[in-house]
């Protein structure tokens, strides 16, 4: 069980979140063309290690936050709210 | 070395079996190879095999880091089928289980392909709709499908929930018969087997650590027992698909996930097909030594790590428990977890690259197992011909691009969800 500091409920069990996948992808302008939402939509760099990526407190706050996280050994260094982190 | 027949059997047990040779050697890495094959697990030993076998290539490296079939080939849940609905999937692999009903007299290798059908179970008439939807395209397809109702299950398996009081009543559900299942270390030692006695070289303990390009054209992979040359490098490595492809300067439309499966305590026989919930996410088989096979869904966030976490095992088990409520006291002795390289769309990539020369097959989410011989077969023709086949054109990297998607269930570009 993955234990989730949510910045606004605390330290929570993964079961109150959905996954929303990796923070990384930002949505370009709509007039970036085509290439841009290509890599946006599809392309991922899929790390093996450190990973930031969005979780959902469905079950909670209902609040995205985005965790800091290892994909080899699943734990958590960090998490943040989304706003002001993913600048 | 001498093919496995009932002779050699019996001249070997009045030798006290001390004499059988080793199935495969375990040769240096030469220097320089045609053809190099990232990863020997089915879907790296099938192309080796079929590069050797139809094309008369073999002179060809399998590198593997680990051991042969030690990644996601001897981690599955075994099932064999092609209960498809889109064309190029259904052809893809039906082909592949096509494959499999020849493959033990092909290989003479005993993968203990087992036909014992492949039940998808119906809760709703709108499933039952979908069903007969999926049940049509795949008898358009050629392969067969049957749809049942819920006297035809009740009889195919008197164990499952048929209770006023089940949560998810049984409607009926699609049968395909020629899905079942096949003993999944027996693809990988088969396929070894049969590759190294074509002359192709099976390398572990090898890690490719680079792969070098110039001029848009690869010339080989750096390993951790030093350089190797080759005209042609085939990455076929299931969960690790982003990262040596990176190697490489390629990006792809996939994302890593773990996929838990259990084993229980063995049982005496009473489950004799693969039965899988339509409701939620769970299938179940025996295997022959009496044990439950079963697995369910993703853990649902990107991993590596090769184990799962508990809320999944949990809800894995209660989907089961749902419609089997006779499983309720056993107990389990095994779980494990994969690394499963989910696509964007939820079906596999058998193509060629931007680089000349270097070639993708990955992406097969967690459909993988069922689709190794079909998968080498092709790959294996896409290699050795610099152009996929007909069975494998679909299954292309441009096709995210291009809008081309093969989206079985329409999911979206969402990796877990498929």
């Amino acid at each position: 069980m993955l234990l989730i500091e949510c910045p606004w409920c605390g330290p929570r069990e993964q079961v109150e979140f959905t996954y929303a996948g990796d923070a990384a992808p930002r949505r370009p302008q709509p007039t970036a063309g085509e290439a841009a939402f290509f890599d946006y939509v599809y392309l991922r760099d899929n790390p093996r290690g450190p990973h930031r990526e969005l979780w959902h407190h469905t079950g909670g706050c209902r609040r995205y936050l985005v965790a800091s996280r290892d994909t080899l050994t699943h734990a958590i260094s960090a998490t943040s709210p989304v706003h002001g982190a993913r600048k | 070395m001498a093919p496995y027949s009932f002779l050699a059997i019996a001249k070997n047990a009045l030798a006290g079996h001390r004499n059988w040779p080793r199935a495969w050697r375990d040769p240096e890495p030469r220097p320089r190879y045609q053809v190099v094959i990232v990863g020997a697990g089915g879907h790296g030993l099938a192309t080796a095999y079929y590069l050797a076998k139809e094309h008369g290539i073999a002179d060809v490296a399998v590198l593997e880091k680990g051991w042969l079939g030690g990644g996601n080939t001897g981690r599955n849940t075994t099932i064999i089928r092609s209960n498809y609905l889109l064309d190029a999937n259904a052809r893809l692999y039906d082909f592949s289980l096509k494959l499999w009903e020849g493959l033990s007299r092909d290989l003479n290798y005993n993968v203990m392909a087992s036909q014992r059908g492949v039940l998808n179970l119906g809760h709703s008439d709108a499933q039952m709709d979908g069903y007969a939807r999926r049940g049509n395209a795949m008898r358009l397809n050629g392969i067969d499908a049957e749809l049942l109702g819920r006297e035809d299950v009740q009889r195919m398996v008197p164990l499952l929930d048929f209770s006023r009081e089940a949560r998810f009543p049984i409607y009926g559900g699609l049968l395909q018969r020629r899905g079942g299942t096949a003993r999944h270390d027996a693809l990988a030692w088969g396929l070894a087997r049969a590759a190294d006695r074509r002359g192709v070289d099976i390398i572990q303990n090898c890690e490719v650590t680079g792969i070098r390009v110039e001029g848009g054209r690869v010339r080989g992979v750096e390993t951790s027992r030093g350089y190797i040359g080759a005209d042609k490098v085939g990455i076929a490595v299931a969960g690790h698909t982003s990262h040596v492809a990176a190697m490489a300067g390629l990006r792809l439309p996939i994302e890593s996930h773990v996929l838990q499966a259990f084993v229980s305590e063995p049982l005496k026989p009473f489950l004799d097909t693969v039965v899988t919930f339509g409701a939620g996410h769970f299938y179940v088989s025996q295997s022959d030594k009496g044990e439950l096979v079963m697995g369910g869904d993703l853990d649902m966030y990107n991993s590596y790590a090769q184990r799962g976490n508990m809320p999944m095992v949990e809800h894995t088990l209660a989907s089961g428990l749902s419609i089997f409520p006779c499983f309720s006291r056993l107990r389990m002795m095994r779980l494990w977890g994969g690394v499963n390289d989910m696509t964007m769309d939820g079906s596999p990539i058998i193509a060629k690259t931007p680089i000349e020369g270097l070639y993708v097959n990955g992406g097969w989410c967690y459909g993988g197992f069922k689709a190794s011989p079909g998968s080498g077969w092709a790959f294996a023709h896409t290699i050795a011909l610099d152009r996929p086949h007909a069975l494998n054109e679909a299954f292309t990297l441009e096709r995210f691009r291009r809008g081309y998607v093969l989206d079985e269930k329409g999911a979206g570009p969402t990796p877990n969800a498929h």
